[in-house]
């Protein structure tokens, strides 16, 4: 697990929470956005930087939609005996298309989202890993995505 | 929903963020040898056709003090998922909310929705107005915690020819 929490000031916070909405397309997009926040641009970049750099910010940039880019996702999961388990996830996460995996408290305890530029690359990597693995694994492709107004509150 | 060689050449330039510079899309121009308002004009239209979500910021849920987050997965009537999804999805502290097929008689569940809290007595607070919200129609429900993160990289454009 990472560390539970970073040092943040309340000015780090009104940033963090802007500007999950978004950010401005402007040839001087941070000198625009750190007005709302009363600073400079040079000190809007300065504290986007440190955030990154300890972790309160994991990503700061264009949100793609892989299903747009003619992309696939898919979750899926595998049932790996506890003696395996670390064998199994260094076989799963060697392949490039496992975006990520986590270890999860169930029979089902392996769980990890394949993404691919092609829907077919999703069957292939599945099945790669069923070969090198000879654990089946679960896919869990989505049917339906609810949009979300999920914020963080910092 | 289609993107141009050009596009995608920026897709790849800014795919691991937006530099951290005063001027970035005139940055990420000289890179690729386009006009800034080339990229701020295909990146607007990007974000118009729903290729691009939001340019923003994604904290890290852990650093923030959310060190509780349960995969929260509902075995909901078929009938009454989609429109129960919808509501779930709405939910200030549900992060993502999906419809996906069971695997009987493996897995019953259809509805997927993640829960974020500060602690895990939080999230089964959160899981309960979940349950709530969806009655009768909810045959069973479990959460899922996650206990180790194997790995995380996120999605990449894999570079032209070299798949």
């Amino acid at each position: 697990m990472k560390r539970a929490v970073c040092d943040i000031d309340a000015i780090d916070s009104r940033i963090i929470n802007a500007l999950q909405e978004g950010f401005p397309l402007s040839t001087r997009p941070y000198r625009d956005a750190a007005t709302q926040f009363g600073i400079k641009e040079d000190e809007l970049i300065a504290r986007l930087a440190r955030l990154k750099k300890e972790g309160a910010v994991t990503r700061f940039g264009p949100f793609y939609n892989a299903d747009a880019m003619g992309g696939a996702f898919c979750l899926c999961a595998m049932e790996v005996p506890k003696d395996r388990f670390d064998t199994v996830a260094g076989i799963v996460n060697a392949l490039p298309q496992v975006a990520h995996n986590y270890e999860r408290d169930h029979r089902l305890n392996m769980w990890f989202v394949l993404a691919t530029e092609a829907p077919e690359g999703i069957e292939a990597a599945a099945e790669t890993i069923e070969a090198e693995t000879g654990i089946c694994v679960f896919r869990f492709p989505k049917l339906k995505e609810f949009f979300i107004g999920f914020k963080v509150a910092a | 929903m289609i993107i141009d060689e050009t596009d995608r050449r920026i897709i790849e330039e800014t795919q691991s963020g937006l530099p951290l510079v005063p001027e970035p899309y005139g940055h990420i121009a000289a890179a690729l040898g386009l006009e800034e308002s080339d990229v701020i004009e295909r990146l607007s239209a990007m974000q118009a056709r729903g290729v691009i979500r939001r340019i923003a910021v994604a904290p890290n849920h852990y650093a923030l003090g959310m060190t509780a987050n349960g995969m929260t997965v509902w075995d909901v009537q078929d009938d009454a998922a989609e429109q129960l999804g919808a509501k779930v999805g709405a939910l200030d502290f549900v992060s993502h909310c999906y419809l996906r097929p069971r695997a009987l008689p493996d897995w019953p569940y259809n509805l997927f929705a993640m829960v974020h809290g500060t602690t895990r007595t939080e999230v089964g607070e959160k899981r309960e107005a979940i349950a709530a919200l969806l009655g009768p129609a909810c045959r069973a429900g479990t959460i899922l915690y996650s206990t180790r993160i194997l790995k995380k990289t996120g999605l990449r454009l894999a570079r032209k020819g070299k798949h």
